[in-house]
C-alpha cells in the first residue's frame, strides 16, 4: 500500500494526470482500465471529480490531490496548501458576451446591472465586484453557452482553453479574468506529517 | 415546525457529553497536579480589551451594546482574557503565574463549512516564564494533556514566528511586499509564493532560501544545519529542544514554515497534529509583549487544544487501530 493516497480528478485533466504519475512511476493501469472502481488503494488513488478534489484533500481523506486553478478560485476557503502549479491543462477564465455589439456593456449602461450565467458564481460575483461593476450571477449546472443565446442572461464567466466552443456558439471574449492549470494540492497536516514522501514526489515532479 | 439553531452551533447530548466531561476531567487533573489553577472569564468582554490582540483571527466577531450603549464582543479567544485578567487581579504578585481554563471562545464562520461558531477550549497560559524554560514547560504540559485525554499518534510542530518575517526583513524586501508573502505563507500557497518571490529581483541565494524555509519540515536534524539569518531562530529553538524530555522530545517537528493567524505571536509557535485527523487539534506560542499592552510587561507562553476535535482525533484513533 502506498503512504500517500492521492485525488485524482476524473474529467478534463483525467488522462494527464495519470500520464504526470506513470512518468513519477506510478503504475496507472488499473485506473485507466476501471472506469466505476473509484479507490485504489495499492497505488494509493481516488477518482473524484474535480471539483470534490479539494473536499477530500481538505478532510484529510487524501494527502494530496491535483485539480484545476478554477476549482481552487472557486473554493477560495478551502484549506489545503497549494504545492505547484503543474502547468498542464492550461486555460482561461473568460467574460464572453454575444459577438458584435457588447449586449452586458449596454445592460450595464442603461440598467445599471449586468446578467451573467456561470459554472463559477463566486469567482464571478468577486470579479464584477473588484471591477466596480454590478452583476446579478445566475448559477447554471449545464452548458454555459446557451445562456446568453437563449436571453436567459447578457453573457456568461466561463473556463475556455481554444476558445472554439465559444466561437462556435457565436460568443466574443470581452475580457480574461484568470489563467488557469493543474495544481497539486496537499492537505495540510499530511503536508507536516508525511513530510518525506510529499517532498520527494514534489523533487520527481520538478526533475520530469 | 422544527426550530431550528444557528449555522456553527450544536446541542450535545448525554453519551457526547459523558465522553467530552470524562476527557476534559482527565486534563484538568494534569493541569490542576501542575499548578495551573483554573480560571474563569466573562464571555462578555469591553470590545476595546480584545484591540490588544489587534490581529486578523483574534478578532471577535460578534458585537453587541449594552444598555449604556457600550460596545461589547463575545470573546473570540482566551489569552486575551488572560492577559487582562492577570494584569489587574495580579497586578501586585511576583510571576510565573500559571493558569488553566476550559471556556467557549467564538468565531465568525465562513458560509457553508460546517464549522463552529462556539467552540470549547482547553488550555493554560504561562506568564512571566521565558524562553527557552518558558516554552519547554508549556510543550510538557501540551504532550501531559494529550496523552491525559488518550491521544496516542499525535505530534507537534514547533516553529518559529519571527522567523520568516525578520528574514525578509533582512533581505530588504519592502513592507508591502512581506505581507503579501507572509499572507500566502498563512494559508500555504507555495505556487504563488513562489511567484512573488521570484518577482523581487533578490540574489538569487536569498530567493533560494525563501522558498525552502517554508519547506523545511522534519527531525531535529532540521535545525542542526541552520546557519547564517537562520542561526538565531535556530539557537532558540535548539535551546528549547535540549531542555524537553525524550517523551516531549519524540513528538516535536521541526517546521521552519510555521506561521501563525495570531499576530500577538513572537517566538516559539506550535500546532497539534494527529494522521487520524485531517485538520489540526489545538496550538499556541509566545507572545512576549501582548501583557506589556496591559501595563504588566511580562514573557508569556499559552496553548488551546479544541476539545471537539481532540474528541473527533481520539475516535478516528480508536477506529483506526
Amino acid at each position: 500500500m502506498s503512504e500517500l493516497r492521492i485525488a485524482v480528478p476524473r474529467g478534463n485533466l483525467f488522462l494527464e494526470t495519470l500520464a504526470m504519475l506513470d512518468r513519477l512511476g506510478f503504475d496507472t493501469a488499473e485506473v485507466r482500465e476501471n472506469e466505476r472502481k473509484l479507490l485504489f488503494e495499492d497505488v494509493g488513488i481516488v477518482t473524484v471529480r474535480p471539483s470534490d478534489v479539494p473536499t477530500y484533500v481538505e478532510a484529510g481523506a487524501a494527502d494530496l490531490g491535483i485539480t484545476g486553478k478554477d476549482v481552487l478560485l472557486e473554493q477560495s476557503e478551502r484549506e489545503v496548501y497549494e504545492l505547484a502549479d503543474l502547468r498542464y491543462g492550461s486555460c482561461t477564465m473568460v467574460l464572453a458576451t454575444v459577438a458584435g455589439e457588447d449586449p452586458a456593456a449596454e445592460a450595464l449602461r442603461r440598467l445599471g446591472v449586468v446578467r451573467i450565467a456561470t459554472k463559477y458564481p463566486r469567482v464571478a460575483a468577486r470579479y464584477f465586484l473588484d471591477t466596480g461593476r454590478q452583476a446579478e450571477i445566475v448559477e447554471v449546472k449545464g452548458s454555459v453557452e446557451l445562456a446568453p443565446l437563449a436571453g436567459l442572461v447578457e453573457g456568461i464567466v466561463d473556463l475556455t482553453a481554444t476558445g472554439t466552443t465559444l466561437r462556435e456558439n457565436g460568443l466574443e471574449i470581452r475580457e480574461e479574468i484568470a489563467h488557469c492549470s493543474a495544481r497539486l494540492i496537499a492537505n495540510p497536516v499530511a503536508h507536516k506529517l508525511k513530510a518525506r514522501a510529499v517532498d520527494t514526489l514534489l523533487e520527481r515532479i520538478d526533475a520530469v | 415546525m422544527v426550530e431550528r439553531i444557528p449555522s456553527g452551533t450544536r446541542d450535545v447530548l448525554p453519551d457526547e457529553m459523558r465522553e467530552l466531561r470524562a476527557m476534559t476531567d482527565r486534563i484538568r487533573n494534569v493541569f490542576e497536579n501542575a499548578g495551573y489553577g483554573e480560571v474563569y472569564t466573562p464571555a462578555l468582554e469591553y470590545e476595546s480589551t480584545f484591540a490588544h490582540g489587534a490581529t486578523s483571527a483574534a478578532r471577535p466577531s460578534y458585537r453587541v451594546f449594552d444598555e449604556q450603549g457600550n460596545v461589547l464582543v463575545l470573546r473570540s479567544d482566551m489569552t486575551i482574557p488572560i492577559a487582562r485578567l492577570v494584569a489587574t487581579r495580579y497586578a501586585q504578585v511576583d510571576p510565573p503565574l500559571r493558569f488553566c481554563y476550559f471556556a467557549h471562545a467564538y468565531r465568525g464562520v465562513r458560509p457553508q463549512r460546517g464549522q463552529s461558531r462556539e467552540l470549547l477550549q482547553a488550555g493554560v497560559e504561562l506568564i512571566g516564564s521565558p524562553a527557552p524554560e518558558g516554552t519547554a514547560e508549556a510543550l510538557t504540559m501540551l504532550c501531559a494533556a494529550l496523552d491525559a485525554a488518550g491521544l496516542r499518534t499525535y505530534r507537534i510542530g514547533l516553529g518559529d514566528a519571527s522567523l520568516y518575517p525578520s528574514l525578509l526583513e533582512a533581505m530588504g524586501v519592502e513592507a508591502d511586499q512581506r505581507e503579501r508573502i507572509l499572507e500566502r505563507l498563512v494559508v500555504g500557497n507555495f505556487a504563488e509564493l513562489e511567484g512573488i518571490v521570484t518577482s523581487l529581483g533578490l540574489a538569487s541565494a536569498d530567493a533560494e532560501l525563501l522558498l525552502r524555509v517554508p519547506r523545511t519540515r522534519g527531525g531535529p536534524e532540521v535545525i542542526e544545519s541552520l546557519s547564517g539569518a537562520l542561526e538565531f531562530a535556530a539557537t532558540g529553538m535548539r535551546a528549547v529542544h535540549a531542555l524537553l524530555e525524550p517523551r516531549v522530545a519524540e513528538r516535536i517537528i521541526f517546521d521552519l514554515g510555521l506561521v501563525r493567524s495570531l499576530g500577538y505571536y513572537t517566538g516559539a509557535v506550535f500546532q497539534v497534529y494527529d494522521p487520524a485527523y485531517g485538520v489540526p487539534i489545538g496550538s499556541g506560542g509566545r507572545y512576549d509583549e501582548l501583557l506589556a499592552s496591559f501595563g504588566r510587561p511580562l514573557p508569556a507562553v499559552g496553548f488551546a487544544l479544541g476539545v471537539e476535535r481532540l474528541h473527533i482525533a481520539l475516535t478516528s484513533e480508536e477506529r483506526g487501530s
